[in-house]
């Protein structure tokens, strides 16, 4: 498997405040990579260092040639036009002619199941609803790696159901590769292949999903394992 | 009593009669005003949309300037323009001094830091909310303040309102510059401050009924606009809530 991205002693810096702290780790092609750990912790600075939407304060991050990446956040928000043109105006931007931008804008609400709305504000569609618009967003924009920023966390259960589902659809059927945030680990451990526990910005665990649910990580991690008996009780 | 029910029926009948004088006063006012805010419209929200995303060094003494420049008196703007069309100023070649032009200019540079300014709030706030969204799609600054300003446009209808409310009700700089020449550069409020201290009360009040009118309609509009926009995608941004005049 080839290396997608490589982060090489990052940190990043706010003011006096260190998001991230000497972050090194690397994901592989196909890999599905789950971001864990308590709010301020690092995992939506980690996830927006990987995607380049923030600079560095030192060290290094590669994004392996031919990777196409798109992210999708936790508030997606709306720009003010129709569903179908909210599909169509991400995929110009990123250089789609306008015409072929509607035939695969039209592909991806037919994914989502969001096809009989393409003519809505995009604004008037339920939370659920506009988070399916923005995974069928990302997903019209052919990807080979995936973003997301706590793509459920703001959904009712139904509405978590159903992205999560599409989510596991996704990555079936291609050999995306993923990196995503939540504080959902159920969800973690249906979606990912791997887990990072972050805290205080500094990587505390990188564990196969398996070894890191189900060993006893008292002592060979012990800052994950507070966390899991936090969580898990 | 007596004077102010007689010039204020006095001021009824002026408006009923369609009195030429009247009216062409009005027809000047709205025509200096509406050029005036769709020149300064045009400019201020290119720069007001630019400045809402771009960061570059001295931008926080650009927007100090800018909100300075929001409490600048009318007479002021008259003031500076009168010196820059007089005869021996750098425009002076241009013999707009007394004319309409004058005024256009002066009342398009009344108002465009109060288009620029409500437009850099309302497109900061914008990219502060979802530019990140449109910066992970490959929008770089240029092209998001374009996108962001569209996505906002019901906000900066709002604002061009606005704009023309300041424009219109303004008296300061079309006095200065426009010098209130009847026939020529004669507006409302150069009309009503005259007529009011000639002593002709009924056509000064007249004049003001007409321009509360005009604010009363501009601030309806709003509020439809708002309700509209409510009733199409929610409520979004308002950065000039009521703020007519």
């Amino acid at each position: 498997m080839s290396v997608v991205l490589t982060l090489q002693d990052v940190s990043v810096q706010f003011d006096t405040h260190l998001a991230l702290h000497g972050v090194d780790f690397h994901m592989q092609a196909g890999e599905r990579v789950a971001l864990v750990g308590a709010n301020g912790s690092g995992k939506s600075t980690l996830l927006r260092v990987a995607h380049g939407l923030l600079t560095v304060s030192s060290g290094r991050v590669m994004v392996a040639p031919g990777v196409h990446q798109a992210m999708v956040f936790q508030l997606p928000h709306m720009l003010r036009t129709t569903v179908l043109r909210f599909v169509v105006w991400g995929l110009w931007l990123q250089g789609t002619p306008w015409r072929e931008a509607h035939v695969r804008a039209r592909q991806a609400l037919d994914r989502v199941g969001l096809q009989d709305m393409a003519e809505r504000s995009a604004r008037t569609l339920s939370g659920g609803q506009q988070q399916r618009l923005a995974l069928a967003r990302a997903w019209a924009l052919q990807p080979n790696f995936v973003l997301l920023d706590e793509p459920t966390s703001s959904l009712d259960p139904h509405a978590k159901r159903e992205v999560e589902r599409l989510l596991r659809e996704w990555v079936a059927a291609s050999n995306v590769s993923l990196l995503f945030s939540s504080h959902n680990l159920g969800q973690v451990k249906r979606l990912a292949t791997r887990v990072i526990y972050l805290e205080a910005g500094r990587v505390f665990a990188d564990l196969p999903v398996d070894e890191f649910f189900n060993r006893p990580l008292g002592e060979s991690h012990p800052e994950a394992h507070l966390f899991l008996k936090g969580e898990l009780g | 009593m007596t004077t102010f029910t007689d010039t204020a029926l006095r001021a009824l009948e002026l408006l009923t009669e369609l009195d030429p004088l009247l009216w062409s006063i009005v027809a000047r006012s709205l025509w200096v005003s509406i050029l005036a805010t769709a020149i300064a419209c045009c400019l201020g929200v290119v720069l007001g949309a630019w400045l809402g995303v771009a960061r570059f060094v001295g931008r926080d003494v650009i927007l100090t300037v800018l909100n300075t420049l929001l409490a600048l008196p009318s007479v002021v703007v008259g003031l500076v323009v009168y010196l820059l069309l007089s005869r021996t100023g750098p425009l002076g070649h241009l013999g707009w001094l007394f004319s309409i032009k004058a005024m256009v200019l002066a009342q398009a540079l009344l108002v465009l830091p109060v288009v620029t300014a409500l437009t850099r709030q309302c497109v900061e706030d914008a990219e502060r909310n979802h530019g990140e969204q449109l910066k992970s799609l490959g929008a770089k600054p240029g092209l998001r303040s374009v996108l962001l300003a569209w996505d906002e446009r019901y906000a900066l209808l709002t604002v061009l309102i606005a704009a023309f409310g300041r424009a219109i009700s303004e008296v300061g700089a079309v006095m200065v510059v426009g010098g209130n020449i009847e026939g020529f550069t004669r507006v409302m409020t150069t009309a009503i401050a005259l007529e009011t201290s000639k002593g002709d009360l009924p056509l000064a009040l007249a004049l003001g009924l007409v321009l509360m009118s005009v604010v009363l309609l501009l601030n309806v509009l709003i509020s439809l606009l708002r309700r509209w926009r409510q009733r199409i995608d929610g409520a979004g941004t308002d950065p000039v809530q009521g703020v007519l005049v």
